[in-house]
């Protein structure tokens, strides 16, 4: 019997010839991250189990991100913490405020994952780097505490769902309309303990971007990862940025799935989720006409430089409509530097959108426009649960930035083809 | 005591919303917990108590502070149809019960006398004298758990230092 991409990635970092699915293992990291809000908890328990070394100061990245630039007392205090862990320990990859991107934008910018690597992350969204072909999952605290401490962490082999993506998508059709029909299809739990394993001649017709986006929302259906075969796109995405040496598993002839999911890209249209889960999915045209009175274009879904070039493409030589406040926010500085150089951010600023410094902000209602009671927004990030962004009676209608930046312009849901 | 009912994809926003994270001590989580889809619960809720619920409890952000809140409350356990993966390891993690049990959920009626052997798995619901086997944890997980939780577990091997 075969084994897919993740099983020969866990299984090397087992230490094992072959792996099966439920199969409890501990696999040696890669890489170790944290953010601004998880990483605290993860010293409080290092601290408290009176924990004195790291594994490895050049395998941990903690980035500053979901409140920063600070929002307010307590908030400094948390960053202060881990600004001061990093400094005790000598941490390489620190990032603060100036140099600090959205974690899942900034990773794999600054070469620190790699095809066939094991990466966790205190954060749930670090399924991201499975677009070039690592096995990278979300844990907690505590897990990131003892990563840090052993370089190692236990895993359950996944079962994996097989995800075979053929033809090319149309126009205004991105990763995030694939990825948001994806789990409309098969639920918020449709890959529960599972990994989505992506394959088919689909896959070369997807720039790292929307690869970067698709594996990003394999949580929001469960999965333990999401992974892409490594190609030719992969490889001139990692050259200049990674030097050191790394493996680009295949999933064997004969692995095992649990089942097979097909996607025609050709077929999809642009697709948006409503409240209050992202299996809430509604084509465009079925969405088009309800009224929002914010957007928001960015995270680590959706803040690359082809998602700001998407969204600009639209907003170009047209203004925000009135009553409807459009934020933009490139997800690293480095976005933001090409976004500037190629004029989008003079685009969005002349459309009347709000640019702003990198942070997670609004995802996860932070700070940076939080809603208001009954506030209907249309945002790129990735989840739309009850008050994410707001209050209880907020709104959240998850949209690529094609779709996002069409309905800014109207002050409803729109096909971006129609503006 | 109490039972609180839930429903299916209880996410960790609405277990404990990402505007308290930034004051993350076990009493702040604890008196916020649930907010979101229970105003009553973190009034209400004592020692001893147990959380019933649906598929893909806990799904959503990695928040570790999600079990904390609930364990901070006294909750005993929490016993659902499935567990999103993250939520289900951070609770073996910070070492706080969850059984996984699909026929428990739909067997037990709120308001019912329920109680929980961690050892054997057995759910028992005292008022229909109804029970249930719950998905017993591997060895490896038991281990953990036995420990008090990761950290103390890896240190008992010597594994950290
Ligand atoms: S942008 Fe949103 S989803 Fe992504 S890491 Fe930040 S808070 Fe999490």
């Amino acid at each position: 019997m075969g084994m897919t991409m993740t099983q020969k990635i866990l299984a090397r970092a087992a230490g094992l010839e072959r792996v099966e699915p439920g199969q409890l293992i501990e696999g040696k990291l890669d890489l170790v991250l944290g953010n601004d809000i998880t990483t605290p908890v993860a010293i409080t328990e290092f601290n408290k189990a009176e924990l004195s070394t790291v594994f490895d100061k050049d395998k941990i990245a903690i980035v500053l991100d979901h409140s920063t630039p600070c929002k307010d007392i307590k908030s400094a205090q948390l960053c202060a913490v881990c600004r001061d862990f990093a400094k005790q320990y000598d941490i390489t990859h620190f990032y603060d405020v100036g140099q600090m991107g959205v974690e899942h934008a900034l990773l794999p910018e600054k070469g620190l994952t790699a095809p066939g690597e094991v990466i966790i992350g205190a954060d749930s969204h670090t399924c991201t780097y499975g677009a070039l072909g690592a096995f990278s999952t979300g844990v907690g605290s505590t897990d990131m505490a003892a990563g840090m401490a052993t370089g190692l962490a236990w895993f359950k082999v996944p079962q994996a769902i097989k995800v075979t993506l053929t033809g090319k998508p149309g126009p205004y059709v991105s990763g995030k309309d694939v990825v948001l029909h994806l789990i409309g299809e098969i639920g918020v739990d449709g890959a529960l303990y599972q990994s989505l394993e992506f394959c088919g001649d689909g896959v070369a017709a997807l720039e790292m971007d929307d690869r970067f986006t698709i594996c990003n929302m394999a949580i929001e259906a469960g999965a333990k990862n999401g992974i892409f075969p490594v190609d030719d796109k992969t490889l001139a995405y990692l050259k200049g940025r990674v030097d050191r040496e790394f493996t680009a598993f295949q999933a064997d002839e004969d692995a095992v799935y649990s089942r097979e999911v097909v996607i025609d890209l050709s077929a999809l249209r642009p697709t948006v989720a409503f409240p209050h889960l992202p299996s809430n999915t509604k084509t465009v045209d079925e969405a088009a006409g309800t009224p929002i009175q914010q957007v928001v274009i960015g995270s680590c879904t959706n803040g690359r430089l082809k998602d700001l070039q998407e969204a600009a493409a639209i907003l170009r030589g047209k203004k925000v409509a009135q009553g409807v406040r459009c934020i933009v926010i490139p997800a690293t500085q480095q976005i933001y530097l090409d976004a500037m150089e190629e004029g989008l951010i003079a685009d969005f600023i002349s459309a009347g959108c709000a640019v702003s410094t990198p942070t997670c902000g609004p995802c996860l209602g932070g700070h940076m426009g939080v809603l208001s009671d009954n506030e209907w927004a249309i945002s790129t990030t990735n989840r739309n649960f009850v008050g994410r962004m707001g209050p209880v009676s907020s709104m959240i209608i998850l949209a690529s930035p094609a779709v996002a930046a069409a309905s800014a312009i109207t002050g409803v849901v729109t096909d971006p083809a129609k503006v | 005591m109490k039972l609180y009912v839930y429903g299916d994809n209880v996410d960790t926003d609405v277990i404990i919303p990402a505007r308290y994270l930034n004051a993350p001590d076990a009493k702040s989580l604890a008196s916020h917990c649930m907010e979101d889809i229970d105003a009553n619960f973190a009034s209400t809720v004592e020692a001893g108590d147990i959380i019933v619920a649906g598929s893909n409890f806990g799904c959503g952000s990695s928040r570790e502070h999600a079990p904390l809140a609930i364990k901070s409350c006294g909750v005993k356990c929490v016993i659902a149809k499935s567990f999103a993966r993250i939520f289900y390891r951070n609770a073996i993690n910070i070492g706080f019960p969850i059984m996984e049990c699909p026929e428990a959920v739909d067997g037990i009626a709120p308001g019912d006398k329920v109680s929980v052997d961690f050892t054997t798995g057995v759910i028992t619901d005292e008022t229909s004298g109804k029970t249930w086997q719950a998905e017993p944890f591997p060895e490896f997980v038991n281990g953990i758990i036995e420990n008090g939780g990761l950290l103390k577990a890896l240190k008992a091997r010597g594994v950290a230092k």
